[in-house]
């Protein structure tokens, strides 16, 4: 999958998580980038929406990591706003979480690319020219 | 009756001694490394928890003159927070109350804020309306009576804490953001520009600041000072201007919510907690639309309002006096939930 979207609101933002929910498998990792405010979170709302979570979707920034139960998956939503090295995301035991066999969607995942796994999607947010359109890529990453 | 309280849910090491109510010591070590890395960095915070734990406890007791035989409980934060830096509270405290063949008191971290108003005199009467304010929260809850709680609101994206800390480092301010706003919206003119307040349902008690944020960011990028990273230096007075719009946006939100929430309620009074309610905006605006509307205002001391070993203490010492202790098998749990009735 290789493809670009532009949104032009929060709630088009949401449907389009949901739509690319239907991608998801067990053991994916999305890594989403982009500024603040470029729509990262309400991406995830939207895909965890379509994975059937029913408890509330915000932003982990304080805790790193959030933990949601969908119908049939588990969600590891992280953020790696404040994390500044790899050797971080191991003590907290972020290969685990991908191991896991659990759905991993990682906001700010530019900041650590290298714990990144091989096979995910990498996805790009930012601001387009009008006030609310987003232009969301994505790109789905294979090992070589 | 002597209770040792521990703290390390995020960037602070601290502990206090709480003896018959009176409380004797409240040691907090503010963690500056983080200053200069622009957020908490929980592996530093972890690793810098460990080096602290026992000379802030050492130093806890030894201000408070008590000799740790003296205890009579210990108790400490075991959630919600980094699960690294919990951890490191949370053996501590079980290793030393083992040792001493006294009561472990597991205390959930945003309970604990909400009882630091019962630090010092005066207190909140039940029930009351607390708003908690934070980097990780913005919750409205409801305290039946003593341990009795109610989840009324919570913020559905940042908390706005969190809001203040990330237009902080969009405005180029660094880490934390709230205290630096704060203090150059003094200096600036809170109706320069007039970012959205969102109220959402107005049944409801949510909140939502992940709107103001954006906002602040397209200012940013119409203006020609931010365009997808590509940062340009803001003029003194502007960044002022900013920063008292901003926190006029918050403000405003965080106060309506919260009286429309005591008046639906019918309390009497409200309390405030968690770092934010430092902020001296919300305390000024809170205090007079408290009074213009008969509510007494409960905030705690500036040193309560930050994360504390005191208030962990604290509510120690009312859950000990309601007959709830831990097992040594108590857990952290990193997303802890306000809990409707007393926990073990």
């Amino acid at each position: 999958m290789n493809m670009k979207l532009i949104t032009h609101s929060e709630m088009e933002t949401i449907s389009a998580g949901r739509e690319f929910s239907l991608s998801i498998r067990c053991g994916t990792v999305v890594a989403l980038s982009g500024d603040l405010g470029t729509g990262k979170t309400r991406f995830i709302k939207g895909i965890c929406e379509g994975l059937g979570v029913a408890e509330h979707v915000a932003s982990p920034t304080f805790t790193i990591v959030n933990e949601y139960q969908g119908s049939n998956l588990k969600i590891f939503h992280f953020d790696f706003y404040r994390i500044n090295s790899a050797a971080e995301l191991r003590e907290i035991g972020f290969e685990e979480y991908v191991e896991g066999g659990g759905v991993c969607l990682v906001e700010w995942a530019d900041r650590v690319k290298e714990i990144l796994p091989a096979q995910r999607f990498d996805m790009t947010f930012s601001l387009g020219k009008d006030e609310n359109e987003r232009i969301i890529t994505i790109n789905e990453v294979k090992p070589e | 009756m002597i209770i040792l309280g521990i703290e390390s849910s995020c960037d602070e090491t601290s502990a206090a001694v709480l003896a018959d109510g009176k409380l004797k010591s409240n040691i907090i070590s503010s963690q500056l490394i983080h200053q200069q890395y622009g957020g908490i960095v929980p592996e530093l915070a972890s690793r810098a928890h460990q080096r602290l734990i026992v000379p802030v406890v050492e130093q806890a007791l030894t201000v408070a003159q008590i000799k740790k035989e003296q205890l009579n409980a210990v108790a400490v934060t075991h959630g919600p927070g980094l699960m690294g830096a919990l951890l490191v509270g949370m053996s501590f405290a079980k290793a030393l109350a083992y040792g001493l063949k006294i009561p472990l008191i597991g205390i959930n971290h945003m309970e604990a804020h909400m009882y630091s108003n019962f630090i010092d005199d005066p207190k909140p009467t039940f029930p009351f309306l607390c708003l908690i304010v934070s980097g990780g929260h913005t919750q409205l809850v409801y305290v039946r009576k003593p341990l009795h709680h109610e989840l009324l609101g919570e913020t559905l994206d940042d908390a706005a804490g969190e809001a203040y800390d990330k237009v902080g480092k969009m405005l180029g301010l660094g880490f934390p953001g709230g205290p630096v706003i704060d203090k150059l919206a003094k200096e600036g003119n809170p109706n320069f520009v007039k970012f959205p307040r969102s109220y959402l349902d107005p049944g409801k008690y949510d909140f939502s600041f992940s709107g103001i944020k954006t906002s602040v960011l397209y200012w940013l990028r119409d203006h020609g000072y931010r365009n997808n990273e590509n940062i340009k230096p803001i003029p003194k007075q502007e960044l002022a201007d900013l920063c008292a719009s901003f926190q006029a946006a918050v403000v405003d939100v965080l106060v309506k919510k919260t009286i429309q929430a005591a008046r639906d309620l019918g309390v009497l009074d409200i309390a405030v907690a968690g770092g934010v309610s430092a902020n001296s905006e919300l305390r000024t605006r809170l205090k007079s639309v408290s009074d213009e509307n008969g509510f007494k205002l409960f905030i705690p001391a500036f040193e309560y309002c930050t994360d504390n070993g005191a208030m962990i203490a604290q509510l120690g010492a009312m859950k000990l006096e309601h007959g709830y202790q831990s097992d040594f098998s108590l857990n952290a749990i990193s997303n802890l939930n306000i809990s409707t009735s007393p926990t073990r």
